[in-house]
């Protein structure tokens, strides 16, 4: 094991001292145990640290000032959609009344989530145009499973059998492709236009008897409205496939464009994404999924219901016999739609059109002021991101993507989303969000352009890059080669006595 | 708007940068023909508002009862250091670690929680985290397929009911079969896993078994033969995975020690609210020649360029955005947070505070079972358990909804989720942990005592059967 360097402190199995801590609960009887056969117990303790409380807070709080994140600077991570996270979101999720409910609470203890629920769904419904909203997805991309679950179900009740093929763009994100697989599809790659969108003319001659099912994310993962978003949707519907909206991007157009309107048959919602509710470090999300009229018998149970005397209830296991089925345990991640809901709540609909207006507005504002530092390969308006390329750079000077990337962090600001989509050469995907003031946009500016005459003047400060950070790149290959993934080092002192 | 910076001078100032007119021009790709119908939501409202609408729908949800209530989800006390030290904001609003130079908060935070729950366990290597028990179930399940290359599972019917149904789900769509293992219908094993039946499916030639899945506990709070099913398993070439409750594994001997391949199990008991169902942890952890086959997210130790010690995410090549539909899974988002207030907790109790919390609750479920019986109702099954169990109550349903007239959340009423399984049409599944009171064990039994007396008196029918 190496040791920590100046800025990692040690791991907390190595502040571990025999003896420290405790006083949290009340000691058991002796014999607590004594009615359990000994076969069934544990014969040695597990070797947890043991802390005092004062070492265990500075442990986490100087972990936490080693991370970069939203509330201590600009992230730009596009397809991540990395705003605000406002403050009274969390504090409405741990009122006593959420947070203490237990999840088989009878409904008539459970007025208050309940109605929360479907007044959420009814929101998301509204916003995406659908006829229906399920909460229950514990994340985008098992929203993705669900929805795409509801389509094999949809074709499968009608007896058609042949549907064996998902057609994802090129552009897509890796779960698209993931989730057909896993929802025992084959995906079929569809190739990009020169102009960003989708090859239509590669696209019909996919789409046949065997589709299932169309994922498109749109605005796409360069940022780009599908501008033939009519034609696709025709093009589908005629061979009695299924459209599959990605609503990972749903952020830039809301009030602008239903998907559930223009035709789309399913969508996922990443309200992590659109919804501000926060990352986590990766997680929890949570991935609502709404859909049409041809699905509404196929979606997840159980479903929130509203009685005719304005109460709620949950539906009953079988009540609805064509459902898919569960897709988690519970109703979902309840926790997390707290705070979409409130989110919702503290805009409204002119609020939320004015979100999605802004962050067009602040993206295309970016990229305009970026033009001139880096290729920008879609001239055309953006949504909520584009996509800028490092490419003339490299074949200028060397200097890839990735070491634009990671000087970056020198100059104090989160690297945007790199090599992806992977359809643009040394690409950088660059999401500003509508929650960054006009200053920092500019200040984000000046530092590319630093970087861009760095890359010139001083390439080696940038292959070496990061300098400031608490440490600089990493060996992945012996991470990977030899992989530590668990510390087993607890030794002497360290190793709680038994009890 | 309610949280942007921008004032109209900005937009103005961003519009002229940019060369448009106005914004709409921005969206001049939606054809006229799909722009959205007018959107229709209430009012926005102001903090102050909302605060108060938020705090009166809170209001609405009765969690005052005194309460016996877990099947899958457990109340229990967590130090106040827990939810403080959530609350940096560098660790809930930073994203995947991506760039690991300035995630190392995270990342080491995640190591450390893969190693916690590896001791626990006993596995070599866990998984970053899966969004609940019954994913990471379903998960473990699809593991063993790829592993074996077989299409079968064979799942105790002992395993929570949602975690069944979410891992049908998942096998339906990946085509492969999860059949169930019955569970003992009388004697003294009667409610654990059937053995026999279990080595009569093994046995089927024609449909070899990628693995078995058992709970222990069970969900109906059993302490399951976990040993000897891990054997016929292994013996018929198929993995064997526990399903695990991890307060437990402080004293209840750990799936590392009984044999088996895969543990995965719900870490909401480690710190994490009950908030109606989510967000909880999913715990994903294995042995490690299984290490490729296990999907989500894992951290490493590593070194950086000066040789400092650092942790990254690797063997990414089993994930969705490197392998694409070769992915071991779609996962991407999962649930980092609450694996932080996991290993917080964890830290913040201790090894002693975890075994004392598991005893607590084995001692309270000890004290419930004796003043339930005595009320008129006692235990369905005989074995042993940890803290949780099943008793007989005549018209279950009913006696738990005038309980909760009575301030009292009397369990489960097992026959709603298990409305196929005759075995428990009158029974209620109860728990105890260490928050549980003696004080409210009496109010239980005692409230029960009456409602069981009432419904004698009144001739019910189920009860009355159940006095002859």
């Amino acid at each position: 094991m190496t040791a920590a360097g100046d800025r990692l402190g040690p791991t907390l199995f190595e502040r571990s001292h025999a003896g420290r801590g405790g006083g949290k609960v009340p000691h058991p009887p002796k014999d607590a145990l004594a009615r359990i056969p000994a076969d069934q117990l544990r014969a040695d303790g597990p070797h947890l640290p043991e802390v005092a409380e004062p070492e265990l807070t500075r442990h986490y709080v100087n972990l936490s000032q080693l991370n970069y994140s939203i509330d201590t600077g600009f992230y730009p991570l596009g397809s991540c959609t990395m705003k605000w996270n406002p403050k009274v979101n969390e504090w409405a999720a741990r009122l006593n009344g959420f947070a203490s409910l237990h999840p088989f609470a009878p409904d008539e203890l459970a007025q208050g989530t309940l109605q929360l629920l479907w007044e959420l769904e009814q929101a998301l419904a509204e916003i995406g145009g659908m006829r229906a909203v399920t909460l229950q997805p514990a994340a985008g991309a098992q929203g993705e499973l669900t929805g795409i679950l509801m389509v094999r179900a949809y074709h499968r009740s009608r007896g058609d059998m042949d549907r064996t093929e998902v057609l994802v763009p090129d552009s897509a994100h890796g779960t698209n492709p993931a989730t057909a697989s896993m929802a025992g599809f084959k995906t079929v790659s569809i190739p990009s236009a020169p102009d960003g969108g989708v090859d239509i003319a590669a696209f019909r001659a996919t789409l046949g008897p065997h589709t299932a099912a169309v994922m498109i994310t749109n605005p796409s993962t360069l940022g780009l409205f599908e501008s033939r978003i009519g034609e696709l949707l025709e093009a589908v519907h005629a061979v009695g496939a299924l459209a599959y909206m990605d609503g990972a991007n749903l952020n830039a157009i809301m009030g602008r464009f239903k998907p559930g309107e223009a035709g789309f048959d399913v969508m996922h919602i990443n309200v992590h994404k659109t919804f501000s509710t926060p990352h986590g470090g990766g997680g929890p999300g949570a991935g609502p999924v709404g859909v049409g009229e041809k699905l509404l018998p196929f979606l997840p149970s159980p479903r929130v219901l509203r009685e005719a005397d304005g109460r709620f209830r949950l539906e009953r296991p079988g009540e609805r016999p064509d459902s898919i089925g569960r897709v988690r345990s519970f109703v979902g991640n309840s926790g997390v739609l707290v705070r979409a809901y409130a989110y919702i709540r503290a805009h409204g609909a002119a609020g939320l059109r004015e979100v999605s207006d802004d962050a067009v507005l602040a993206a295309n504002y970016l990229k305009s002021q970026l033009a001139g530092v880096l290729d920008v390969p879609f001239s055309r308006h953006c949504m909520h991101e584009f996509v800028a390329s490092g490419a003339s750079l490299k074949a200028e000077t060397g200097i890839r993507t990735l070491d634009v990337a990671k000087r970056l962090i020198d100059l104090g600001y989160h690297p945007p989303t790199i090599y992806f989509p992977l359809t643009v050469e040394e690409a950088l995907l660059i999401e500003p969000t509508e929650t960054e003031s006009l200053e920092t946009l500019d200040g984000f500016v000046a530092a590319m352009r630093t970087i861009v005459e760095e890359a010139h003047s001083d390439p080696e400060l940038l292959h070496s890059a990061p300098h400031s950070s608490p440490v600089r790149r990493l060996d992945e290959t012996t991470a990977a080669r030899q992989p530590n993934l668990r510390w087993k080092g607890m030794t002497g002192e360290q190793t709680p006595c038994p009890d | 708007m309610a949280y942007g910076p921008h004032t109209p001078d900005d937009r103005a100032a961003m519009r002229k940068a940019i060369g448009v007119a106005s914004t709409d021009e921005l969206f001049a790709d939606i054809p006229a023909a799909m722009r959205a119908s007018e959107l229709r939501l209430p009012p926005p409202e102001s903090e102050a508002e909302l605060a108060s609408r938020l705090s009166r729908l809170a209001d609405r949800n009765r969690v005052d009862l005194v309460s016996f209530l877990g099947a899958g989800a457990y109340r229990h006390f967590v130090p106040a250091v827990v939810d403080q030290l959530l609350l940096r904001g560098e660790f809930y609003t930073a994203y995947t670690p991506y760039q690991p130079e300035i995630s190392q908060g995270t990342l080491q935070t995640i190591y450390e929680y893969q190693s916690m729950i590896g001791e626990l366990t006993g596995m070599d290597v866990v998984s970053a985290s899966h969004y609940d028990g019954a994913t990471a179930a379903a998960e473990g399940a699809l593991m063993t397929c790829r592993a074996t290359r077989r299409e079968r599972v064979l799942v105790s019917r002992g395993v929570h009911p949602h975690y069944r149904q979410t891992l049908c789900t998942y096998f339906g769509g990946a085509d492969l079969v999860a059949d169930e293992i019955p569970l003992v219908a009388e004697g003294p094993a009667s409610g654990t896993t059937d053995l026999v039946a279990l080595e009569r499916m093994l046995a089927d030639p024609e449909r070899p078994v990628a693995g078995v899945v058992v709970a222990n506990p069970s969900f109906l709070g059993l302490l399951e033969p976990m040993a000897q099913a891990g054997r016929l398993a292994h013996a018929a070439g198929a993995l064997f995975v526990a399903v695990v409750e991890p307060v437990s594994l402080a004293v209840i001997a750990s799936p590392a020690a009984y044999g088996a391949d895969i543990a995965c199990g719900e870490g909401q008991p480690l710190g994490i609210p009950l908030s109606y169902g989510g967000p909880y942890l999913g715990i994903l952890a294995c042995r490690e020649p299984l290490v490729r086959q296990i999907p989500g997210r894992l951290v490493g130790m590593t070194t950086d360029i000066d040789g400092r010690r650092a942790f990254v995410m690797t063997l990414r090549a089993r994930e969705q955005d490197i392998r694409r539909e070769k992915a071991a899974s779609n996962i991407c988002t999962n649930q980092a947070l609450c694996a932080l207030a996991a290993s917080i907790y964890l830290g913040a109790i201790g090894p002693h505070g975890l075994r004392d919390v598991a005893a607590m609750g084995a001692a309270r479920a000890a004290a419930l079972e004796v003043a339930l019986a005595e009320a008129g109702a006692p235990r369905l099954h005989p074995g042993p358990y940890l803290n949780e169990f099943a008793v007989r109550v005549p018209d279950a349903a009913e006696v738990h909804r005038r309980l909760l007239g009575r301030g009292v959340l009397g369990g489960l009423v097992l026959a709603t989720v298990e409305p196929d399984d005759p075995s428990l049409a009158d029974a209620l599944l109860v728990c105890a942990t260490e928050v549980t009171t003696l004080d409210e064990i009496e109010v239980f039994a005692s409230a029960l005592r009456d409602e069981i007396e009432r419904g004698r008196q009144l001739g019910l029918p189920g009860i009355a059967e159940a006095s002859r």
